[in-house]
């Protein structure tokens, strides 16, 4: 029991009291503030878990955006949320009784297998000088399993989809709501002012470095949507109708680049979605490019949501 | 042995997936008219390429294998069309292009129309369930067939909510909430196994998995979450409200084939991916669950007093007929295939015979102006087409010959006196009168007299009437395969299955 | 026990506490939260197996840490629209829960 080993039980012992914290807490806003610390302590235990590119990711994505998605709910939702009947006393019961063996059966399982672990590590490494690519992580994303990629692109697509599909019908074409202040505080408009240009940058660096090291274009893109959002949110920037013609482009460029590398590849690499081997490095890193551009822009209009009033011309 | 090769013409496999992919982008970015135009374009190609590989599968008694990136399982993704892949993709394709002509009626943009929300969301939704479940039938990736899983249900809730009214948008948020569930147990289970077993395709799989506490575990949370997605009792909640809340080819897709994905795939857990690990308690408890099913589906549609509700639960009724697969295969008898195409048939000739009747049950809704099943006096005389087509479907629910449905249940009843399981012989009997009981009260009515002079809401589409009846006689059409095991369904088994004895 | 069994244990928790959540709650926002640690209980125990998977010099065995991030993002797209149902129920009814065992609406709504 060393001291560093202490703290890890106290670290984990704080994630497990947020958590219950954000299923308990009284107040919705509360539990969506817990539940944001909640995202950047995961984002810790990533790490200490030697995962950054999980890390940048879940700090991004869970932390920030989803947290941004949520105080937005919250906004709108207020004094309604207590209301509805807690289950009786059975259902709580079988529910506690199933997910008590089910947290058991997880806790003794995954620890209990072979000595050894199996691991794709070594194939990858294998691989590795094959791929063009200098970071595993990013290999396995975007050439061993760049199907996954790819599909995963259209599931965002379709979430994007499926958001404006509730806008109402009067409505449909406009601009999203976006409402999170009345107006801007002249704190927010300096934070939008200053922050972005930097974000920006940090958004393109992540993305480029993400070849040989921890980055890429998920996380690239988040912050280019967070820096974004930022800027609508202060009215630097107008939110825009979703029916321009090059909301729709900038959205699409990223999956059609990459469908498009992918077909190519059937004509000179041999398969679908297999690259050249000389020109395996600048065909990812544009589709790389254009795909943190188009997830950007997809994640920034997922928080917006959907069209709620039309373009004022 | 399963090559792991990619075959000849494996291409068309990624095609199949990737047309639709196509057309949700050309369609996100042109826009407009062009939504319709890009899906009436790519609705036939996709069919033409689903039954090239049926055709393929066919001819060759062989599997089409595809490696995507040349990058070979485990580091890479696999995708692969046995038998039952080949017709899984044939049946959603031919129903998804009848949904495609039937909605043009609904979500059709005729020149001069303004672009409304719900004609240009629905194609895309349409490309994207096409996509979605071409993709879980041909990944043979555990966590590839979990995206897809996403792909198929962020596709389908919009079809819920899209007609906007408040119980509509309650079923789909009930549907989401269901569905994200089932995903996550989904995903639990697949990090179990690779955890335990470090690969996550299923050939490979099919190696290395053996009857432990972890396969266990992670067989039973994955099939769990999948029960979910595929509302079987009692986790059906969900269904009922979604399917009959959804505007009619949006029900009729989401009846026919979405839920009939997930249950693609539990099949695919157990008898590829982990082959051995079924056991006869096991299948007696999915049995168990799906006559469940069965008879509270079929109980409740005839307490139902409107007409699409009542499809809704005769859907969860069906359902439970699929899962009879199980119990009845355990025992790895060489006489397990006549259960397994008798199950598969059931499945195939229920997304015929479904999509028809809620085709049916819309064109009704249309033309009254509501589905209040008690007013449907005298609508024969109105929209004899639509009233023929829903009793031919109903033949196929009912078990009536000739029709898939007949052929279907009577494989199934054959393999339960094979087996000497004769308990499930007494729930299809019972859930076949039933059956008759629900499509009959529908039928009676149609076929009675008028107590008032019926007052139409709108002209009859006698183009979507024949869609409709299209699709009732392609259940029909079914009825006329040959009561015995089927060859092309066993293409792709593992040995285990048994050879065919006849 | 060691740091790996440690976040193992922290994982199954969090998978049992979203699953509770996510049965239990009525109120939709509370679900959608309990979804949310339910998930990053899953991808824990992912990295869990991915750190037991050191090899080849690295440290952490980089195809479920991929999968993770593939995870994350759908994870949000999933709680987006979500969210976006909810507020647009709220909206039209004033109701933010779902009941359990809330009967299927058989309204007067004629199907059109």
């Amino acid at each position: 029991m060393t001291p560093p080993f202490i703290l890890e039980i106290a670290f984990v012992i704080l994630i497990l009291a947020i958590a219950v914290g954000t299923l308990v807490a009284r107040a919705a806003f509360t539990a969506v503030l817990l539940f944001m610390i909640y995202g950047l302590l995961i984002a810790i235990a990533w790490i200490r878990l030697s995962a950054v590119d999980v890390a940048l990711t879940e700090a991004a994505i869970g932390g920030g955006l989803t947290g941004m998605l949520l105080l937005g709910a919250v906004a709108r939702l207020r004094e309604s949320e207590g209301s509805g009947e807690e289950p009786g006393l059975p259902t709580l019961l079988a529910a506690g009784t199933f997910c008590v063996l089910v947290s058991a059966a997880l806790g003794t399982l995954v620890l209990s297998r072979p000595e050894v672990a199996p691991s794709l590590a070594p194939a990858v490494m294998d691989n590795l000088a094959q791929s063009a690519l200098g970071n595993p992580v990013a290999a396995v994303l975007f050439v061993f399993r760049a199907f996954d990629t790819l599909l995963e692109k259209v599931v965002l697509l379709l979430a994007l989809i499926g958001v404006w599909s509730l806008a109402p019908d009067r409505v449909w074409g406009g601009v999203p709501g976006l409402r999170l202040y009345a107006e801007p505080s002249s704190i927010l408009v300096f934070l939008a002012q200053l922050l972005p240009p930097i974000g920006i940058m940090i958004g393109i660096y992540m993305f480029w470095t993400g070849a040989s090291y921890p980055g890429g274009a998920f996380q690239g893109g988040t912050v280019l949507a967070a820096m974004w959002l930022l800027v609508m949110i202060a009215r630097l920037q107008p939110v825009p109708a979703i029916s321009l013609r090059c909301v729709r482009l900038l959205l699409v460029v990223g999956p059609v680049i990459f469908v498009a590398i992918g077909l190519l590849g059937f004509v000179f690499a041999g398969a679908f979605l297999a690259y050249p081997p000389d020109y395996a490095k600048p065909l990812i890193v544009i589709a790389e490019a254009t795909l943190t551009l188009s997830i950007g822009v997809t994640l920034g209009l997922l928080v917006a949501g959907p069209p709620d009033r039309m373009q004022q011309p | 042995m399963i090559p792991e090769e990619t075959t000849a013409n494996g291409y068309l496999l990624v095609l199949a997936i990737m047309l639709p992919v196509i057309g949700i982008l050309l369609s996100l970015a042109a826009g407009g008219r062009y939504v319709e135009r890009i899906a009436m374009v790519l609705l036939p190609a996709g069919l033409v390429i689903a039954a090239a590989v049926f055709g393929l599968v066919w001819r060759d008694q062989q599997s089409l294998v595809y490696i995507v990136g040349g990058w070979h399982p485990p580091l890479g993704i696999a995708l692969r069309a046995d038998g039952i892949s080949a017709a899984m993709m044939l049946t959603t394709a031919i129903v998804i292009c009848a949904t495609g002509l039937f909605a043009r009626g609904e979500f059709g943009q005729p020149r001069g129309s303004p672009e409304t929300r719900a004609s240009q969301v629905f194609w895309i939704l349409l490309l994207g369930i096409w996509s979605g479940l071409n993709t879980v039938v041909l990944g043979d990736d555990l966590f590839n067939l979990y995206v897809a899983l996403e792909l198929l249900t962020f596709a389908a809730v919009p079809l819920v909510s899209l007609k906007g009214y408040q119980e509509t948008i309650k079923a789909a948020l009930r549907y989401m909430l269901f569905a994200l569930f089932g995903s996550v147990l989904y995903l639990l289970g697949t990090v179990l196994i690779y955890g335990a077993y470090g690969t996550l395709d299923i050939a490979m799989l099919s190696g290395r998995v053996h009857p432990e506490p972890v396969a266990w575990i992670a067989a039973s949370l994955m099939t769990m979450g999948l029960l979910a997605k595929t509302a079987l009792f009692p986790l059906h909640l969900w269904l009922p409200p979604a399917h009959a809340g959804a505007p009619a080819p949006g029900s009729a897709v989401l009846s026919a084939l979405v839920v009939k994905g997930s249950f693609f795939l539990i099949a695919r857990l157990w008898f590829d991916a982990m082959p051995g690990l079924m056991n006869v308690a096991s299948g007696q408890i999915l049995g168990t669950l799906g006559a469940g099913a069965v008879l509270f589906g079929s109980i409740l549609a005839l307490r139902q007093q409107r007409l699409k509700l009542l499809i809704a639960y005769s859907t969860i009724a069906q359902i439970g007929y699929l899962f009879f697969i199980f119990p009845l295969t355990a025992g790895n008898e060489p006489w397990d295939s006549v259960a397994w195409t008798g199950g598969w048939l059931q499945l195939f000739s229920h997304a015929f015979a479904k999509a028809s009747m809620f085709m049916a049950a819309g064109l009704i809704a249309e033309t009254l102006g509501h589905d209040r099943i008690a007013e449907f006096g005298g609508i024969n005389r109105v929209i004899p087409i639509t009233v023929i087509a829903f009793g031919l479907a109903g033949l196929s629910l009912m078990g009536v010959p000739p029709s898939g449905g007949f052929v279907a249940k009577w494989l199934l009843l054959l393999a339960t006196v094979m087996e000497g399981q004769w308990w499930w012989a007494v729930v299809m009997l019972v859930g076949g009168l039933l059956a008759g009981g629900y499509v009959f009260m529908v039928l009676g009515k149609a076929f009675g007299s008028a107590s008032a002079p019926l007052k139409l809401a709108r002209p009859v589409s006698r183009g979507r009437e024949i869609v409709a009846l299209t699709l009732a006689l392609c259940a029909v059409l079914l009825g006329l395969v040959p009561l015995q095991p089927s060859e092309l369904l066993q293409v792709g088994r593992p040995e285990v299955l048994g050879v065919i004895t006849r | 026990m060691n740091s790996i069994a440690l976040f193992a244990y922290c994982g199954a928790a969090m998978v049992g506490l979203g699953l509770f959540g996510l049965i239990t709650k009525p109120q939709v926002l509370r679900k959608i939260l309990a979804f949310n640690v339910l998930g990053t209980g899953v991808f824990l125990l992912f990295g869990v197996i991915a750190r037991r998977g050191a090899a080849a010099g690295l440290h952490s065995d980089p195809v479920p840490q991929a999968l993770v991030i593939t995870g994350i993002v759908v994870a949000f797209s999933a709680t987006t629209m979500a969210v976006v149902l909810l507020l647009r129920l709220y909206a039209e009814t004033g109701e933010a829960t779902i009941d359990s065992d809330d009967p299927p609406s058989t309204g007067t709504d004629g199907g059109r």
